[in-house]
């Protein structure tokens, strides 16, 4: 009943929210010179005046601004988050083409930094001073200080040119013939690269996080009081401390998921993948205004709903957040 | 001096011609079948280079529709769907023999009525305005023959008729009254008659094209399959022409990447090919604006920048000085100009005797200098320290993206800025738009955004663009180019250095003068 009325409560912020992420954006990519007949003159290699009034006219840029807001609110309020100019495709079909891929990258970098994060904050935190807490400090400080990009190139040169395991670019080999078997395969490995480039920014958060917070529960009482009635060093840790510390970490990754399509900008650029982020960029270069704004209102959505799942997922493995409220 | 070295060059080149001809006779017999894997740098809007330019479109649309002429690597015209044409005697008709027989993808055969359809099609669509400019009408007399009725001579004319400016689409599938530009068979179920059909076309990730069993050329093409992935990244693009993934890349201009393809096995990287695209980067002034609306200024701006620095330091010896405004590949192109070879005593003392004193910090005014995208932003940040050297305080403005950059340059706000414009074939095409006072428009990105303004140009440009005699065009080119590199209204620094990776398997290599914005049907894989 109570998460119910947290629900509503929170789906109302979320619609006020949203409004005004819409207006606000619209008006901020607004203020930036240039726009979309630029960009298709600059595409051209030149254009004649009355092609770019045309242009302009076409896409309704020559109206006041206010008109196109209202136009733009007054369609985002029935669904219909418009038309790309570059693309020459609905907004919506375009996000849900390329959302897939974005989330097969990105939940596949969340899940491996989550687990291999969590096990090495632990192993780390058992013995703070010891080999491999150093060593799960420098990866994660390495990890978290290189730029994504870089990594990207540098995993590229080694596993793709040096040692030859693994494809460029691109999701899929279009000239491999096979079954669903085979695609997949060949998927999994256009994969392996930039899931590692991806997960390795989060890697260090989660590990980092873990290695702290688990540190913090392992020296308080009640694990003095589990290591006194003789339980083993496995339950104490797995059982009592890390159920625990995990807190801060799903805090974490909750606001981490949220950031679907910021984190995989770079990464996707860097390997071609076919997604969110390669779409955004490109928009932005080309000033296409209804898919920047688009995408922007998805995220703003994704961010919503995400923080909404992280406060429900605390609330089942921390009782004492379902009591408070 | 100048006259005897280019006809060296000139004999050179033609031994160099024949030597690679001989060179195609006596190679291995080319291959068919097989698929070939290139990469496109971006991806295009749609497929149709009628109603929208660049090469991002351009080549894969050479695949996919067929134009009246091709051209070799000397800008010869070939034929191609007219296997005969003819300009009549004072240049006012040019007539088309179409070849008999040929149908697009849907099997529809192609006639001139489809060229008639194209040619307007092109003139109502095309940025490129002065292509077809004076063409009034197309009459066709039988299915076979277009006859281009031309209000004046317009040499540019038959240079415009190559597949990236004139693609042949059929009038039934694109004449049903929807807006051309916005047409639903420009990405999907396109129609065309060139050696390839499209399979499958998925923006940011591949353009799939299949050989066309019914292309009018017999034995043509010899590949099976062509496989655009788009990759916008160019350290992975280089990467994975190095592995073996990419078997061509064209198009490439990073310095760093070009030195280390020529360096790796079994793939090689060359400039040949980009003639008629003819990329030139410069140094744009704005002059109407005070100080580099005094010809001094920009002159003593010329003889500080070092264009020998740019090309061999910078630019890593990949780029080609450029000492002109029509690109040192073309036949129009005079080297025999005023080059302005890097002299900072000259050019201080320009400035001093223009009346320009330094202040107490040593600077005469200040400048700003614009880039609008990230290739040039090392040539932008050169300009600063080195015309310090000469008193001008200069400011580099980035910009943060094109856009931006085109606004601020088409609304004439800027002192100098840095710029590649491409002369698209002929000069008429990409190269009088700078120049011609008719055409400083505002709020129009590669207008004559310098605000240059110069009768005798406007009237050299007139009568260059409807002379007939070649050489007598040269020469008024040659007076042009010479005015010009007196006035200076760009400081003309290099060649773009385009290259185009591939393997070695790859055999003919596109080396005509469009690169592969040009139909592909002889490339085998050996």
């Amino acid at each position: 009943m109570e998460i119910l009325s947290l629900i509503i409560r929170r789906v109302g912020y979320a619609a006020i929210l949203l409004l005004a992420v819409v207006v606000l954006n619209f008006i901020l990519i607004n203020l930036a010179p240039g726009d979309i007949a630029d960009t298709i003159a600059g595409d051209m290699g030149g254009a004649t005046a009355e092609q770019m009034a045309e242009i302009r006219a076409d896409y309704g840029l020559d109206l006041p601004l206010w008109q196109q807001l209202g136009r733009y609110v007054a369609n985002v309020l029935q669904g219909d988050l418009g038309y790309s100019y570059f693309h020459t495709q609905p907004v919506t079909s375009l996000i849900a083409e390329r959302l897939p891929a974005t989330l097969l990258l990105v939940i596949t970098a969340q899940l491996l930094a989550l687990i291999v994060g969590t096990l090495l904050g632990v192993l780390a935190a058992r013995k703070p001073n010891g080999l491999l807490s150093h060593a799960v400090t420098l990866i994660a400080l390495f990890g978290y200080s290189a730029p994504v990009f870089w990594t990207g190139i540098m995993l590229l040169i080694v596993f793709s040119l040096w040692i030859p395991l693994f494809p460029v670019a691109g999701m899929i080999d279009v000239t491999i013939e096979g079954g669903w078997w085979a695609r997949a395969l060949d998927i999994a490995r256009h994969m392996v690269l930039p899931v590692i480039t991806l997960s390795s920014i989060f890697l260090a958060l989660y590990s980092r996080l873990c290695r702290a917070s688990m540190m913090e529960v392992l020296g308080s009482d009640y694990i003095r009081t589990a290591r006194a009635k003789g339980l083993s060093e496995s339950q104490i840790v797995m059982k009592h401390a890390l159920k625990n510390s995990l807190g801060p970490v799903v805090t974490l990754a909750g606001l981490q998921f949220s950031a679907v399509v910021s984190g995989a900008v770079l990464v996707e650029t860097v390997f071609s993948w076919p997604g969110l982020g390669t779409l955004a960029l490109q928009s932005i270069i080309a000033r296409d205004t209804p898919t920047i704004l688009g995408i922007l209102f998805f995220s703003a959505m994704v961010v919503i709903v995400g923080n909404l799942l992280t406060d429900l997922v605390l609330r089942l493995i921390d009782p004492r957040i379902r009591n408070q409220s | 001096m100048g006259k005897l070295s280019t006809r060296i060059t000139l004999v050179a080149s033609c031994l160099l011609a024949t030597g690679l001809m001989a060179g195609v006779v006596t190679a291995d017999e080319p291959k068919k079948g097989g698929t070939l894997v290139m990469s496109a740098p971006q991806t295009p809007r749609h497929l149709n280079p009628a109603v929208q330019s660049g090469t991002a479109t351009g080549a894969p649309g050479a695949q996919l529709f067929a134009a009246p002429l091709r051209y070799d690597e000397n800008w010869e015209p070939q034929p191609y769907l007219a296997e005969s044409w003819d300009v009549s005697d004072d240049g006012l008709t040019v007539t088309l023999n179409l070849v008999k027989g040929a149908t697009f993808h849907d099997g529809e055969p192609i006639t001139s009525s489809d060229v008639a359809f194209s040619v307007k099609t092109v003139q109502e669509n095309h940025p490129f305005k002065t292509m077809f400019a004076p063409v009034e009408s197309v009459e066709t007399p039988d299915d076979n023959t277009a006859v281009l009725k031309l209000s004046e001579p317009h040499p540019a004319l038959l240079l415009a008729m190559s597949s990236q400016l004139l693609p042949i689409i059929p009038e039934h599938v694109y004449g049903d009254g929807q807006d051309p530009k916005n047409h639903p068979h420009n990405s999907e179920n396109v129609v065309g008659s060139g050696p390839f059909k499209l399979v499958e076309f998925k923006r940011d990730q591949h353009i799939i094209l299949e050989r066309n069993e019914n292309f009018f050329m017999e034995g043509r093409p010899y590949l099976d399959k062509i496989v655009m992935r788009i990759i916008k990244d160019p350290s992975a693009r280089a990467i994975a022409i190095e592995n073996g993934e990419l078997h061509l890349a064209a198009f490439e201009q990073s310095a760093q990447n070009i030195n280390r393809i020529k360096r790796a096995d079994g793939v090689s990287a060359t400039a040949d090919g980009y003639a008629a695209i003819g990329p030139i980067a410069w140094l744009a002034f704005n002059t109407v604006r005070e100080p580099t609306s005094d010809v001094n200024v920009r002159k003593a701006i010329a003889y500080a920048i070092d264009r020998n620095f740019i090309t061999k330091a910078i630019m890593l010896g990949t780029a080609e000085p450029a000492l002109t405004g029509i690109h040192p590949g073309s036949p129009f192109y005079e080297p025999d100009v005023e080059s302005y070879d890097v002299d900072l005593k000259k050019a201080n003392q320009i400035l001093d005797d223009a009346g320009y004193e330094k202040g107490a910090d040593g600077m005469r005014f200040k400048l700003t200098v614009d880039y609008g995208w990230p290739d040039v932003k090392a040539v932008a940040e050169y300009v600063r320290p080195q015309l310090k050297k000469i008193g001008i305080d200069v400011t580099v403005r980035a910009a943060p993206d094109f856009p931006t950059w085109a606004k601020r340059i088409s609304s004439h706000d800027f002192d100098m800025t840095w710029d590649v414009v491409f002369n698209w074939g002929d000069p008429v095409i990409g190269v009088h738009r700078t120049y011609q006072s008719s055409n400083i428009k505002e709020g129009v990105i590669w207008s004559n955004t310098q605000s240059y303004s110069n009768p005798e140009i406007d009237e050299l440009m007139e009568a260059a663009g409807k002379e007939t005699d070649q050489e007598k065009r040269k020469e008024l080119y040659s007076k042009f180019q010479k005015i010009l590199a007196d006035e200076l209204p760009v400081y003309w620094a290099y060649a773009l250095p385009y290259h185009t990776f591939h393997s070695d398997k790859v055999g003919n290599v596109p080396a005509g003068i469009w690169a592969t914005s040009s139909p592909l049907d002889l490339v085998y894989l050996k």
